[in-house]
């Protein structure tokens, strides 16, 4: 590659039009015919497709440049119109040019006292605002006639798309290109506009350019038929059209048909420029399907700026499902080896690592672990198949790169979108595995956002040391641990490893010490010494290998017995362990580790938590049962009670209001206090309900242990299920929707009964009434209605927040700054504390000294 | 415009820089003054200083993290 860059710094950009001028002189053709091929199917000269519009086919040369294909770049053609055509982006401004000049001499319709002042105030404004000032100011002075020469003026109104009108009149391009043509030069710079570059007459039509064949390729089908670019085919209609248009006006055909065809000559501009126009109906191919024309080429998602400029693909990427394997450890990702055989890390072959880089090159392609390239030190690519892997052997020296199948323990990225924080995308250790999906610990599902419902994940391969290093050094799962927005762990025990470790750390547990050290074993654990050498070992016992032994923790846990977590000395002495200690995003005990010890101490410790958690399930067996919410009869018979005396308490509620003897709330109507005060009746009887549940539920039972531990579930879940549902609220209302009077035609109307405005009075497992079951599903409705309208709404903001703050930075000096250097923030944050580091966002200094000492 | 109590608790603290203190300022950031986040000259919160173009308006804003949180803005004509 050449190296003689030239740098140069943009200065300024400025936009202008192109004059018809402009037009003819970057023109290397003038288009005539709307013929492409002729019979031999070479191009047609004056065609649409002529030779010195560029060159789109291998072999031949530009008749403008002589360049071959790829480096010609394309040239210009035009058109002349027959009559002049308004270009469809500048109505409006034409549209505000004609009201704000006399008909008749194009001068400013302001008096030269008036335009005096304005042009004082017209500097500070914004340019795009002064047209709309200056018709401001002509319709206070409502005065219809021009003040230089007297003319009558009359009011200009369009018929969208691209018709004007003056008092129902048509007014014709040519006429408005000629009144555009009478405004003075000076005056175009108090329309914000720049006369040297932008006549205002030029926003009229009357040479068309034709862009270069390079922008518009046709494709050859497999068939040897040519397809012609939308672009091409838009083309073609208006040389055809304006050419249709050329005859009849010389032939003297009917004004009404010259007048026809000079509409549709129009709408075939307009679409070649906006094919998405409201009032017109898209130009279409004859499959119906609407053509792509100039801005739908830019605009939108698909548009050249968002798909093609902005977006990117790269290689070395693989995607599939994604699966759970809590044997990998917290940074490592599970890659099948199908993937493993297709991705592959360069490594340069030196003295040292010939012999072992030759062993993947005998392997070739297509057995693991093997290479795919060999690239000889001139830079030669050699793809490795069967036939050349022995004079491959013969021929490696060191100088080459080997690009080798996927081993264990490469560094790779792996993302799951939407990728909102940077927790989205970490890097991992590979590990080869069978089968055919990703695999990750289920402990990193929380910063992903991931479940196994059918997501899929990506990965990608750094192929540069460098790259490699910073994968390392900022995205491994380690350096993520804690969340720079709360500064807690983001990665923490999920679900089964939640409950074991509960039920491994409550009071009870007991094992053989030989059972114990099994189930250490299984968990990766080698050292035993810290295990008390006793006959039976209990469950605090056990978990306290795991810790440190210089650890200490206060904190608080779940259970009623020991609400106070105490470890000294790395021993676990009071508490049990639960999502408040291990979950992501809660407890100090993960922060304390991580900061007292490393990050990969801390990643190695949740791993072996984790595993731990799990074994000490499948040693245990845990399972839950419907039988986990059946009731004993006197709660059931508690229950029914709170139902009928809250019952009667909405009916006197009622009743009271009936006869007017309700007090209302101060600020609310006696109704509005009914409503207040019966689902505070309601509220309670259902909490109370809970209460009852939770005091009559065996905690021995999975269900329990699942809701105390926070593994899954909580309490009020379990009440809906063994007592009642509740009340269904409908935007923090009772339902009141339905039919005139009544939310269903099975109750009487005005009834302000409990059951009648969607309160649930069975359970889950007794099974919900009709009217009951339907009062769920529209509450549940609503819910799924909101989420799937949030969603979209939110990642639009996000979108915008991402792409205006994408290239802010903190600098040395502690100030946030953007990308030329203006400050955005003095300190970031205000305080300069970066969250991840910190406790809850502040530092503590006695506690830093404390640590010192 | 409207005038406002400058001594509400709920507005910042503006000061003007003086000379001195304002070629300190640049220099200790290195920055030009157009690197400055900027403020009109008839904002309500600074209009009392009669500030010309090319200030420093000083900031002192109350901060829940930091305490007091200082930011720097530079005058502009509107």
């Amino acid at each position: 590659m050449e190296e003689n860059y030239v740098y140069k710094k943009v200065g300024s950009v400025s936009f202008a039009m192109l004059s018809p001028k402009i037009i003819k002189k970057m023109a290397s053709a003038k288009v005539v015919t709307p013929e492409l091929y002729d019979k031999e199917g070479y191009p047609v000269d004056g065609g649409l497709m002529d030779v010195r519009l560029g060159v789109i086919d291998p072999g031949l040369r530009c008749k403008t440049c002589g360049s071959r294909l790829k480096e010609c770049i394309g040239h210009f053609g035009y058109i002349s119109l027959a009559r002049p055509i308004i270009h469809f982006n500048f109505i409006a401004i034409i549209l505000a040019l004609l009201r704000i000049t006399c008909r008749d001499c194009s001068k400013i319709l302001l008096p030269e006292s008036k335009i005096q002042q304005f042009s004082e105030k017209a500097k500070q404004l914004n340019p795009a605002d002064t047209r709309s000032a200056i018709k401001k100011l002509i319709t206070q002075s409502k005065n219809n006639k021009c003040p230089h020469c007297k003319a009558r003026q009359y009011k200009v109104t369009i018929e969208k798309p691209t018709t004007f009108l003056e008092n129902d009149r048509r007014i014709s391009p040519i006429e408005i290109r000629s009144r555009l043509e009478k405004i003075p030069d000076d005056d175009c710079a108090f329309y914000a506009l720049n006369s040297n570059v932008a006549r205002p007459e030029w926003m009229v039509l009357t040479v068309f350019p034709i862009p270069p064949v390079t922008m518009r390729p046709s494709i050859t089908l497999e068939t040897g038929e040519r397809s012609e670019d939308d672009l091409t085919h838009k083309l073609g209609d208006i040389v055809r059209i304006n050419q249709r248009l050329f005859e009849n006006i010389n032939a003297g055909a009917p004004e009404i048909i010259v007048e026809d065809l000079w509409d549709l000559l129009q709408y075939h501009v307009t679409t070649f420029f906006d094919n998405d126009v409201a009032q017109l109906p898209p130009a279409r191919h004859r499959s119906g399907q609407p053509l792509k024309t100039i801005s739908e080429r830019i605009r939108s998602k698909e548009g050249r700026i968002r798909h093609n400029l902005v977006g990117k693909r790269t290689n070395f990427s693989a995607r599939t499902v994604i699966s759970p394997d809590p044997m990998l450890g917290l940074n490592e990702v599970g890659v099948p080896e199908i993937m493993a055989l297709k991705l592959s890390v360069p490594e340069r072959v030196t003295e040292w690592n010939i012999e072992y880089l030759k062993k993947f090159v005998k392997n070739g392609p297509k057995k693991y672990p093997g290479a795919n390239y060999v690239i000889r030190p001139d830079g030669k690519k050699k793809k490795l198949t069967e036939d050349i892997i022995e004079a491959t052997l013969e021929e490696l020296q060191p100088g080459y790169v080997v690009e080798r199948h996927l081993m264990d323990g490469d560094k790779a990225i792996f993302n799951r979108q939407p990728s909102l924080h940077r927790m989205s995308m970490m890097c991992h250790q590979i590990r080869v595995l069978p089968f055919k999906t990703l695999r990750l610990n289920p402990a990193v599902c929380f910063p992903f956002n991931a479940d196994f419902d059918g997501d899929e994940m990506n990965l990608h391969v750094p192929q540069t040391e460098e790259a490699r290093a910073e994968a390392e050094l900022l995205m491994l799962v380690q350096t993520q641990l804690i969340s720079p927005r709360y500064g807690l762990s983001v990665i923490g025990c999920v679900q089964d490893a939640i409950s074991g470790n509960y039920l491994l750390t409550k009071k009870d547990f007991k094992l053989k010490r030989e059972l114990a050290v099994d189930l250490l074993a299984s968990v990766g654990i080698t050292d035993f010494n810290e295990l008390p050498k006793k006959e039976i070992v209990s469950g605090k016992e056990i978990f306290s290998v795991l810790i440190p032994p210089d650890f200490d923790f206060v904190g608080k846990s779940r259970s009623k017995e020991e609400p106070e977590l105490i470890i000294k000395s790395g021993k676990l002495l009071s508490g049990v362990m639960d999502k408040n200690n291990l979950g992501e995003g809660s407890g100090l005990l993960l922060r304390n580790l991580h900061k007292k010890y490393d990050a990969s101490f801390a990643v190695d410790f949740l791993g072996k938590l984790f595993r731990l958690g799990i074994a000490v399930l499948l040693k245990r067996g845990f399972t839950t049962t419907i039988a986990d919410t059946d009731l004993p009869p006197d709660a059931s018979k508690k229950i029914n009670e709170i139902f009928a005396s809250s019952e009667k308490e909405v009916q006197a509620l009622i009743s009271q209001f009936n006869s007017n003897n309700l007090e209302p709330f101060p600020g609310r109507s006696a109704r509005e206090t009914l409503e207040l005060k019966i689902s505070e009746v309601l509220s309670r009887a259902r909490n109370e309900t809970g209460h009852i549940v939770a005091e009559y539920a065996d905690d021995s039972s999975h269900t329990i242990i699942m809701a105390n531990s926070g593994a899954r579930g909580n309490i009020l879940n379990l009440a809906q299920m063994a007592g009642c549902v509740g009340q269904q609220a409908l935007r923090g209302k009772r339902i009141e929707k339905g039919f005139n009077g009544r939310t269903l035609s099975c109750f009487k109307k005005h009834d302000l009964g409990t059951e009648a405005h969607g309160f649930i009075k069975s359970s889950f497992k007794k099974g919900l009434k009709p009217a009951e079951f339907f009062f769920q599903a529209m509450v549940g409705r609503d819910s799924l209605m909101d989420t799937a309208l949030r969603t979209p709404k939110s990642g639009y903001l996000y979108r915008r927040l991402s792409n205006a703050m994408q290239d802010l930075r903190v600098e040395y000096d502690g100030t946030v700054r953007d990308a030329s250097g203006r400050i955005i923030q003095f300190s970031y944050g205000e305080d300069g504390i970066d969250v991840s580091k910190s406790e809850g966002g502040t530092i503590s200094i006695p506690r830093i000294i404390q640590s010192v000492k | 415009m409207k005038k406002i109590e400058q001594k509400h608790i709920l507005i910042p603290k503006h000061t003007k820089l003086s000379d001195k203190e304002k070629a300190d300022l640049l220099k200790h950031y290195n920055i030009a003054l157009s690197n400055l986040p900027s403020i009109v000259k008839d904002d309500s919160a600074v209009s009392h200083l009669t500030p010309k173009a090319d200030d420093i308006i000083k900031i002192v804003r109350k901060s829940s993290t930091a305490g007091q949180s200082i930011f720097y803005r530079v005058v502009v004509d509107a």
